[in-house]
């Protein structure tokens, strides 16, 4: 299936992206496995929305999708249909803490 | 004619500047990465256009970047900096076990002779080395292992490897520093590691004279008289004339012997600067004024160098790494302000001139002397 990303701008400048990317995903989509396949199309990202040694989210690194935040949900749990489905994109925020 | 190029690391970005040998017309270049923070660049001296660019952000973690034509062009490397084995852990501010957590690489050292072999000191402190121009990075745990690494503490700008000096008479040697644990040396190309800290004293440490602990903000070496060392301390400036083995105290007759930078002129080992700064807590130059002092005698009397500086309402920051040389004849001393300027001495620091003065808060100077 086929998982519609949206990255903040410097993470889109860092892997040359302009607007959304799409990544194909093998067996459920969850948000390991869309990270893994992003990280996989885009090796420059590695350790940028998830620490490299620990693979835990960055604290001001965010997930929404559907007008949900499902930063704090399982790693391994299924993403929303309309996610699954690329109805919806799996939106990669950066915290607003100034800076 | 020979050239000059000026890597400037900032909060926001880098910046590159370049100038024929006259030094008088710069060119500026950048923002490269903009928005990041630029800890470190450093070039190659086997390849001046071999640059490497470390990159961070706390947001977004480390990226380490590499330019192969002279910061025209970047491509990210790698940037997986895992500890060797369990990490375990140090002590944090309040004394408490803290786990060993990277977080940036504060310095690049490129080989002297390999541009394809590369050094990064980071935060959380350790040393990596990469034997594939930054693609792939290795710890050389022998440093934490020495045994004193669950001993070493932050200071206030975290637990970071920021100093790498190579020895250009032998291979096997360097140096490091690390605040507030202080300053090592490895003689068998970094197996193993020994403190070089006797003769520094740190009153904020419970046993000032200690082993380890003490908060060494730089150390510079003149290229060719690798045993001679000079440090910046959390307070105090110091020489050792055998490669760190004993330390003395050069502070003289400066006006406060606080500061960050310390840099040594090219073709004069015994001729050194350094920006006092006002104390621990007022990161700022004496009285609002911006001066460096040089010592022409390897430190004790010291001259402040006014010409060109502002002498009222200053209180900029000069940061450990951003202060470097280059090696034409009169040597030039440059160095970044955390308010964003650049300066330029083109007579060994008799006179001074902003390159450019309105840069993010300037957090790392390198100069590459080019043919």
């Amino acid at each position: 299936m086929i998982v519609r990303v949206q990255l903040p701008t410097h993470l889109r400048t860092l892997a040359q992206i302009k607007g959304e990317v799409e990544v194909t995903i093998e067996g459920a989509a969850t948000q390991r496995s869309v990270l893994n396949a992003l990280e996989e199309a885009y090796p420059m990202l590695r350790g940028t929305i998830r620490d490299q040694a620990t693979q835990q989210r960055r604290a001001f690194m965010r997930l929404f999708a559907c007008e949900r935040d499902l930063s704090h949900e399982s790693p391994d749990a299924p993403l929303p249909a309309e996610v699954a489905t690329g109805a919806e994109p799996l939106l990669v925020i950066g915290a607003i803490a100034g800076g | 004619m020979s050239k000059v190029r000026v890597l400037v690391g900032t909060r926001k970005g880098a910046f590159i500047l370049t100038s024929d040998g006259k030094r008088e017309n710069w060119q500026v270049s950048g923002p490269h990465f903009a928005g990041w923070e630029i800890y470190h660049m450093k070039g190659s001296p086997a390849d001046p256009n071999r640059i490497y660019a470390s990159q961070s952000s706390s947001w977004s973690g480390q990226v380490m970047q590499r330019s192969d034509d002279g910061g025209a062009t970047w491509k990210v490397v790698g940037n997986n900096f895992a500890y060797d084995g369990v990490p375990g852990t140090h002590q944090w501010y309040d004394g408490t076990p803290h786990p060993w957590e990277f977080k940036r690489a504060w310095h690049i050292e490129p080989s002297l002779k390999n541009p394809d072999l590369v050094y990064a000191g980071v935060e959380d402190a350790a040393i990596f080395r990469s034997t594939d121009g930054g693609q792939n990075w290795q710890e050389m745990p022998g440093l934490r292992k020495h045994g004193s690494g669950p001993h070493w503490q932050p200071g206030a700008g975290g637990m970071c490897l920021h100093t790498i000096i190579l020895d250009p008479s032998d291979e096997k040697r360097m140096y490091i520093a690390i605040s507030a644990a202080g300053a090592f040396r490895t003689d068998d190309g970094g197996e193993t590691w020994k403190p070089i800290n006797r003769g520094l004293r740190s009153q904020f440490i419970p046993d000032p004279d200690a082993e380890v602990g003490h908060c060494v903000h730089h150390i510079a070496m003149h290229p060719g008289r690798p045993g001679v060392l000079f440090m910046q301390k959390h307070w105090d400036v110091m020489r050792s004339d055998n490669a760190g083995d004993q330390w003395t105290e050069v502070s003289g007759n400066l006006p406060t012997d606080f500061g960050f930078v310390i840099d040594v002129h090219a073709h004069e080992p015994e001729t050194i600067y350094v920006v006092p700064i006002k104390s621990d807590s007022e990161h700022y130059p004496l009285d609002g004024q911006l001066r460096v002092y040089r010592s022409r005698t390897g430190g004790n009397e010291w001259e402040p160098l006014t010409k060109g500086l502002p002498q009222s309402n200053c209180f900029v920051n000069v940061l450990r790494d951003a202060m470097s040389v280059d090696s034409l004849d009169k040597c030039g001393i440059y160095f970044g302000t955390t308010g964003g300027q650049v300066y330029m001495s083109p007579d060994a620091g008799d006179s001074w001139t902003p390159i450019v003065r309105d840069l993010p808060a300037v957090l790392s100077v390198e100069v590459q002397t080019l043919a």
